[in-house]
């Protein structure tokens, strides 16, 4: 067994490896968590003790094998726990998405079937009462901060403390029932479902095994490396598989420490003080500290900017090579050595990554120059490639031969072929069981000998390395016969700090043209330099000189594009900013953010129309979601703006 | 406290005040109760006397006539410090802070009447001081968490936008543990969305603490919410007062606010 690393064939459930490591390593810390401003440790010892005592008090309130518990909040050790509470008397937990709207909620708690939730917060307990009644099979709601809950009287509501208390009366009853009931599940026993963020329509419930989880989480483990010593932030949703796999699998596989924010606003923050050793963030996170960076640097001392930008050509030049281990002149060595002293060290500490041995990025492709960024400051960022289905791992990118396009060769243990119309499809332990009560979508998705279908359109490059274009249903045609990838056209545009959105349409069209959502800080900070006046989103979004500034960056794109053989097609021939933020809570994007192209283009059809029409502007009327759910209308009138194409470049001979 | 809060007897009972400034008559023979746990709103038009009222509580006016008596205790003239000591806290209509200092200290300066050690040895930061600074932080800190403003804790009020800075201000009130809270205009100028996370706050702080609440509001929405009584003032006299449904059926409210023929 690597590393030390528990043997996976005996500890084959998480309740076995938590109490596995609350015997040989009890007294290090397991959980951490930022409270009254201090942070709070937690003991593998003690963890096992607050999971022992929650689970006892669920099995008080009449908790069962096979019950669903759905956990609702932000990154709380206590909901982590609940999991493995929920695990050790061999129930499932369904870790939901806490921004998401009752109505959200609904789908899921009836679907799964849940009795049992454990919530954070009043916010949460009231989506749950607003919806309690179409939830037939819910029985207990479960609350771990009983702030502005005091005036609560359902009797269906108890306290987290209150269930603890259950369960220590309990085990001072039963002391050999915990650890029986933990040790009762074995590998191949259902561990958790997580549902889908609903990227293609209505979400789904994938199941997926202790083995599944354990397997895949060890797979990572052993290609990077990861050791018992690390620490990690665990601040992404906990729905999500990857927070599933990093912030939980991994931890209680390889037995280190995981931390939690004070808040979702202080996560930056937290990070700076935490330093961990391994990060793992969606792109849009190191996009939006480079961001804070940039505008920071702006306003920094003109020596400091000097310098900054000075060593950041330096880091340019030989950094990404120094990390790689690539032969380097001995000048460049010798300024990156002073670089890291006086810029790059003191960058990576204030952005919280001093300690940092490794950072993974997922879920949308990273822009190259973000990637590069933080490549050439000396950490080792890669990126991989994996879903749900696969419990997360399918590629990484292996240390040493880094390529910005591609995403890494297979994860240990899995297999990669691809379908002939282009579609990827692996094979390993991490494939999923099935998805919850939908045969029909599990047939589609998995077949008979294993394989999964990424739904993914890519292929292997001549390292063995694979590359993904788009989702495989989204690739299309132009009218004109080019192919069509409008993610592809997407994450180029987004790659410009100004564009936080882009929605591209071209498929069975004369050309390709585009929405843009403008990145408000950016955009904002922009405005004000100029001294420009805006009142509002709206109004910014509307500004000729904004339009000015996103022509310029659809101009870089274009000529891009011109030099693709095989895109040259897809430059974008017109454009509109607009007038509101694409947001979930609209039905917009998805709950990680992923733009939803059909339910857009089908709300705001008039827009669409108005592209392919030749009409220089168009007025829609188009409803908002409020933070607290109320709803109304944002009317605005668009311009449309026409963009220079270039010709293709031939190649010579 | 636990369960649902009970509105208690008389705490603070205002008799029979007349404050005027040279020939101005600011406030005329007004008498007002004030309950324990309850939430008590103070209306009018502008210049009714609402602030002074507040101020006249408070102990920073000295009404010529009437006595204000609080927890049995009756005073005509009393120090603003000397009501904070008795767990009197109240905000300001214009934000009051140390634009400069943290929000942390600004917090930590409310725990002032409750510091028991000279600032010589405050200055010394060390032994019996240290721990009393660590337990005053951490009522700080518990009044951080309560009003969710974490991620601020450390940074200057002076850059914060006006709702929080109002947070801020209401936060310090809060580090006094007070019995009596006044909160003069605690959400003027505020957007829909800060009203309503500033109701909570004070419908929270009388929930959680059992704080007695008294303040002046000018949006008749949130009063009309949130209060359990509220009294109208018109010309420095009382006009109502009452539950929030009486009043806003009196009709002498109504002429005072959509004004009549005099």
């Amino acid at each position: 067994m690597a590393r030390g690393l528990p043997d996976l064939t005996v500890y084959d459930t998480f309740p076995k490896l938590l109490l596995h490591h609350a015997l040989v390593r009890g007294g290090q810390p397991a959980w951490r968590e930022k409270d009254f401003g201090i942070w709070q440790t937690w003991s593998w010892g003690e963890v096992a003790e607050e999971v022992r005592a929650f689970a006892l008090g669920l099995k008080v309130l009449g908790f069962q094998r096979g019950d669903r518990l759905a956990i609702v909040g932000d990154n709380r050790p206590h909901l982590y726990w609940a999991m493995l509470a929920a695990q050790s008397l061999g129930g499932v937990p369904v870790p939901m998405y806490q921004d998401a709207v009752a109505n959200e909620m609904r789908y899921v708690l009836s679907h799964a079937e849940v009795r049992f939730a454990v919530v954070e917060d009043q916010e949460q307990v009231d989506k749950l009462l607003e919806i309690k009644g179409d939830c037939l099979t819910l029985e207990h709601v479960i609350y771990s901060d009983s702030r502005g809950l005091r005036n609560y009287t359902q009797p269906f509501l108890t306290s987290y403390a209150k269930v603890q208390e259950l369960g220590r009366t309990e085990h001072a009853d039963k002391p050999a029932f915990f650890e029986e009931s933990a040790s009762l599940g074995k590998g191949s026993d259902l561990s958790v479902i997580l549902y889908t963020s609903g990227t293609t329509g209505q979400s789904k419930g994938v199941m997926l095994t202790y083995s599944n989880v354990i397997m895949s989480a060890r797979g990572g483990i052993v290609f990077e490396g990861l050791t018992e010593r690390e620490e990690v932030l665990a601040y992404l949703p906990m729905a999500w598989v990857g927070d599933h796999i990093y912030s939980f699998g991994e931890s209680l596989v390889a037995g280190f420490c995981v931390a939690c924010p004070e808040s979702s606003n202080t996560v930056m923050h937290d990070l700076c003080e935490l330093g961990p050793t391994f990060f793992f963030a969606p792109p849009r996170i190191f996009e939006n500290l480079l961001t804070q960076v940039m505008i920071r640097m702006e306003d920094a001392s003109r020596i400091k900017r000097a310098m900054f930008h000075y060593f950041m050509g330096v880091a340019k030049r030989s950094g990404a090579a120094i990390l790689d281990g690539k032969p380097v002149g001995l000048v460049d060595r010798l300024l990156y050595a002073l670089g890291r002293i006086f810029v790059y060290g003191p960058l990576l500490n204030v952005l919280g990554f001093s300690r940092i041995r490794l950072a993974h990025t997922a879920g949308e492709a990273i822009g190259p120059d973000i990637f590069r960024f933080y490549r050439s400051l000396g950490m080792n960022i890669k990126q991989i490639y994996g879903s749900t289905e696969a419990s997360v791992f399918i590629t990484i990118q292996p240390d040493g031969n880094i390529k910005d396009d591609t995403v890494g060769l297979p994860a240990p243990d899995v297999e990669l072929k691809m379908a002939e119309s282009g579609e990827v499809l692996f094979r390993s332990p991490g494939s999923f069981l099935a998805y919850f009560k939908n045969d029909e979508g599990t047939k589609a998705t998995k077949t008979e000998d294993g394989w999964v279908h990424t739904g993914d359109a890519g292929f292997l490059d001549e390292d063995g390395q694979l590359k993904i274009i788009d989702r495989a249903k989204d690739v299309g045609k132009l009218n004109t016969g080019g192919m069509f990838a409008p993610k592809y056209i997407e994450n180029k545009l987004k790659f410009f700090p100004f564009i936080k959105e882009a929605v591209a349409y071209g498929d069975k069209q004369d050309f390709v043209a585009c929405f843009l959502n403008i990145d408000i800080e950016a955009v904002g900070n922009w405005a004000e330099r100029r001294g420009l006046a805006y009142s509002g989103y709206t109004d910014l979004a509307g500004k000729d000189e904004v339009y000015q500034l996103l022509s310029d960056c659809v101009d870089k794109v274009n000529k891009d594009l011109a030099n693709d053989p095989h895109l040259s097609d897809s430059q974008v021939k017109r454009f509109l900013v607009l007038h509101k933020e694409l947001d979930a809570d609209d039905g917009e994007l998805t709950r990680t953010r992923k733009v939803r192209r059909a339910f857009i283009a089908e709300k705001y059809d008039q827009l669409v129309q108005a592209l392919y029409s030749g009409q220089k502007h168009c007025s829609i009327e188009a409803q908002v979601t409020f933070e607290d759910g109320r709803k109304g209308m944002i009317k605005a009138d668009l311009r449309i703006q026409d963009a220079v194409t270039y010709q293709p470049i031939k190649k010579a001979g | 406290m636990s369960g649902k809060r009970n509105i208690g007897d008389v705490i603070l009972r205002c008799d029979n005040i007349s404050l005027s400034f040279g020939g101005v008559r600011a406030l005329t023979n007004i008498s007002v109760d004030v309950r324990e746990h309850e939430v008590m709103a103070i209306i009018g038009p502008n210049g009714a006397g609402k602030s002074s009222m507040l101020n006249v509580i408070n102990g920073v006016y000295h009404p010529q006539e009437g006595t204000v008596t609080y927890r049995g205790q009756t005073r005509r003239a009393m120090k603003p410090h000397e009501t904070a000591r008795q767990g009197i806290a109240r905000t300001f209509q214009n934000i009051a802070l140390f634009k400069g200092m943290s929000v942390l200290d600004n917090i930590m300066t409310g725990r002032y009447t409750k510091m028991k050690r000279n600032f010589l040895w405050q200055a010394l930061y060390w032994g019996p001081n240290l721990k009393e600074e660590i337990e005053h932080r951490e009522v700080c800190e518990r009044v951080i968490d309560f009003l969710q403003i974490e991620n601020i804790r450390k940074t200057p009020v002076g850059r914060l936008p006006y709702g929080l800075q109002k947070r801020v201000e209401l936060g310090r009130a809060l580090a006094a543990e007070p019995d009596l809270l006044l909160l003069d205009e605690p959400m003027a100028g505020m957007n829909v969305e800060e009203k309503e996370d500033m109701c909570r706050f004070i419908l929270d702080v009388n929930d959680e603490f059992g704080t007695t609440i008294v303040l002046i509001e000018h949006d008749m929405g949130v009063v009309m919410d949130i209060s359990d009584r509220v009294a109208v003032l018109d010309y420095g006299k009382k006009i109502a007062d009452g539950p929030p449904e009486e009043v806003r059926a009196n009709q002498d409210v109504i002429d005072a606010y959509l004004g009549v023929a005099h």
